[in-house]
């Protein structure tokens, strides 16, 4: 039961196959096993078995809300959830509760959601390992799949086992491994540069970056306000149909959200490709990029061809610039962004008492890491008087140039890009955390951050295991919100692909196998 | 199934010195050092090293201190990344400031419609008094700490 799919579980619930409140038990104990993985920093379980009780009430009187009435979920801890610790794994916020909810949150407990809790991430979202969080790192599900351990070279017994483990990608690494190791039906994530599809393609679990302006911001706290968006992490397609369907929609609380009418969608079945146009932005094949995620990258080109679509290679040139691009303009917003957090309304607040000003310094001094500490004065640096038409301007007139270049392409009558999500499959913790997190972040969202920048809707499709034995995904690109169309060529692709199930003993520990799952008859 | 095969569909191609298709040589965590991008003529200028009279400034501007000298490298590093900017034309482009610049951003009714929440705003502040938030006496300008001076001074 827990490795069905949301619209699968919404149909049991419906038929009185399962009970909310069973289902919410089993995802709590299943967390509880899987604590190692370190996905959650806070799990609601009294709320969650209280909103559990409360869904049955309503199937029982044949009164659903709708298809996620009753549906465990986990939300990054980066939305505002009322009552409940938020606190970005920093220690600014350690202890703050916050007193309202995100309008995702609202919309989604509206449906009648169960919120197990809250995911771990990388501090106020800004890495790409989810290893930067005070909380310690998440620890990627497949690091414990059968597929990794029947590839992994066997360790001498000097060795600790426990070292092998991968990082999950970030910096929704929490809300990916919990969708990934079957705690929950669907996640919620943030995207900046790539949050979200990022650690999807690590985890084997379907991230979609709707388009800025689609999904309110309002509640999520922001990081970049120019490219942030809300993220939705399934383990299908049609399940981030369903979700984006009930977040859509314009808020008067975001004024960026747009104001044109969102029809929720069905997504149909797609048989003909033929009047499919995929371009192949050559400069995607960025340097660094493996072998293994090349010939898939390929393969799926080959797959789009053979099955009648015009596929044609395109041209971003400015590719090479986004990510410094990216550098510049995220560290600028987030100095400005991280000036709220000076401990006198909310969060941590140092014991100096000297003065306003040294009670601020200490209090974000003891409050951030490095990483942030590190962003907020390069920030800083580029938005000096002398410093602001040489950096911060300059990186606006590139983001339009890098717009630009989309348009250009969308407008020469592509449809979808398709492209790799990551240079590699995941790496090994031990591995990762020799850089430190600016070059890794500068390295791991060179291919999904283009499309933050241009504020186009992107997906991460799981397509294949690597030779390791870890998810490889590959990521699409729409145009401005059509969504639809994106999501319709990507089910056809989930299709296509077939991606295996994670086999974890946990799971099987937890779960009473009533739902067939895929044979795993692979893709690579 | 070959990796050339992607050649048909990219023609031009980034072949770089060392390529992906040259790294794998059977160590299987090959494929997780990527490459640094290539060095423009940005790069190749005499990199200024930031002084320490900005550092203090900017320590003052943000309120967050460098630390070590390994933050005040972490800048020097971002600053020269960032120099690749200086690679790209942009002549006659003017800058973006949103993705949704084309539409009217969303103006509502100038009415009241939420608020009287003073209880919740105060809950979670650590030091109140009635209904206003307290803090130090301000006016007073920071002091900066003597250890903190010789690393910068290091940096120069």
């Amino acid at each position: 039961m827990l490795r069905a799919s949301l619209r699968q579980v919404s149909a049991a619930l419906k038929e009185g196959r399962v009970t909310p409140t069973e289902l919410c038990q089993r995802c709590l104990a299943l967390i509880k096993s899987t604590k190692f993985l370190n996905a959650y920093i806070t799990v609601t379980e009294e709320t969650a078995l209280k909103q559990a009780e409360e869904s049955e009430e309503r199937y029982k009187r044949g009164q659903p809300l709708g298809i996620l009435d009753g549906i465990p979920i986990a939300v990054k801890d980066n939305f505002n959830t009322a009552g409940i610790e938020t606190t970005c794994a920093s220690n600014m916020l350690k202890g703050y509760i916050s007193p309202y909810n995100a309008t995702v949150v609202q919309k989604l407990l509206d449906q009648g959601a169960v919120l197990l809790g809250k995911t771990n991430l990388d501090e106020f979202a800004m890495g790409s390992g989810s290893t930067d969080g005070v909380f310690g790192p998440v620890r990627n599900p497949w690091s414990y799949s059968k597929q990794y351990k029947e590839k992994s070279v066997p360790k001498s017994h000097s060795e600790d086992k426990e070292s092998d483990w991968v990082i999950s990608g970030g910096s929704s690494g929490g809300s990916a491994a919990a969708v990934s190791s079957f705690t929950c039906f669907a996640a919620l994530g943030s995207d900046t540069g790539g949050s979200t599809r990022n650690p999807a393609a690590h985890c084997g679990v379907v991230g979609l970056k709707p388009t800025y302006g689609l999904i309110s911001r309002h509640g999520l706290i922001p990081l970049v306000n120019s490219m942030d968006v809300p993220g939705i992490l399934t383990r299908c397609v049609d399940d981030a149909a369903v979700l984006l369907g009930l977040l859509a929609g314009h808020d008067p609380k975001d004024s960026t959200t747009i104001q044109d009418d969102f029809k929720p969608f069905e997504l149909p079945n797609l048989t003909d490709v033929s009047k499919l146009s995929i371009g192949i932005p050559k400069e995607y094949h960025a340097p660094g990029l493996s072998s293994e995620i090349l010939a898939l990258w390929s393969k799926a080109a080959d797959l789009f061809k053979n099955a009648g679509a015009k596929v044609v290679e395109v041209s971003l040139p400015h590719t090479r610039y986004s990510i410094v691009c990216y550098h510049v303009l995220c560290t600028a917003e987030v100095a400005s962004n991280m000036a709220r957090f000076d401990g006198l309304e909310y969060g941590h607040r140092s014991d100096v008492k000297d003065s306003t000003e040294s009670m601020y310094a200490a209090t974000r001094r003891e409050g951030f890491n490095d990483v942030v500490r590190g962003r907020i004065l390069s920030g800083n640096y580029f938005l000096l008087k002398q410093n602001y038409e040489k950096y911060f301007v300059k990186a606006q007139k590139v983001r339009r140039l890098i717009a630009n270049d989309f348009a250009k392409v969308f407008r020469s009558g592509v449809d979808i890009l398709l492209t790799p999500t990551t240079l590699s499959d995941a790496a090994p913790y031990m591995e990762f955390i020799q850089e430190d997190n600016r070059t890794r972040s500068a390295q791991d969202d060179i291919l999904t951050q283009a499309a933050n920048m241009a504020g186009l809707p992107a997906i991460n499709v799981p397509t294949a295991l690597s030779e390791r034995g870890l998810p490889v995904g590959l990521q699409f690109i729409g145009r401005s919100f059509q969504e639809k169309q994106l999501l319709t060529v990507a089910k056809w692709f989930e299709k296509q692909v077939q991606f295996p199930v994670i086999q974890l003993e946990e799971v099987k520990r937890h779960d009473n196998g009533d739902f067939q799952h895929q044979k795993s008859a692979s893709f690579s | 199934m070959r990796v050339l095969s992607l050649g048909r569909w990219l023609r031009a191609g980034l072949v770089l010195p060392g390529g992906p298709a040259s790294r794998h040589s059977g160590d299987r965590h090959s494929g997780h050092r990527p490459q640094a991008p290539p060095q423009g003529p940005a790069q190749v200028l005499l990199q200024q090293k930031v002084s320490v009279e900005v550092l203090e400034h900017l320590e003052q501007l943000a309120l967050v201190d460098f630390r070590d000298s390994e933050g005040v490298e972490r800048l020097q590093k971002a600053i020269q990344f960032a120099d690749q900017l200086h690679e790209v034309n942009t002549d006659g482009v003017e800058p973006m400031d949103s993705v949704l610049e084309d539409r009217c951003l969303y103006l509502r009714e100038d009415d009241v419609t939420e608020g009287n929440c003073t209880k919740e705003l105060l809950e979670n502040a650590r030091e109140t008094v009635e209904e206003y938030f307290v803090a130090p006496p301000g006016n007073i300008p920071l002091v900066k700490l003597e250890e903190q001076k010789t690393y910068l001074q290091g940096s120069k």
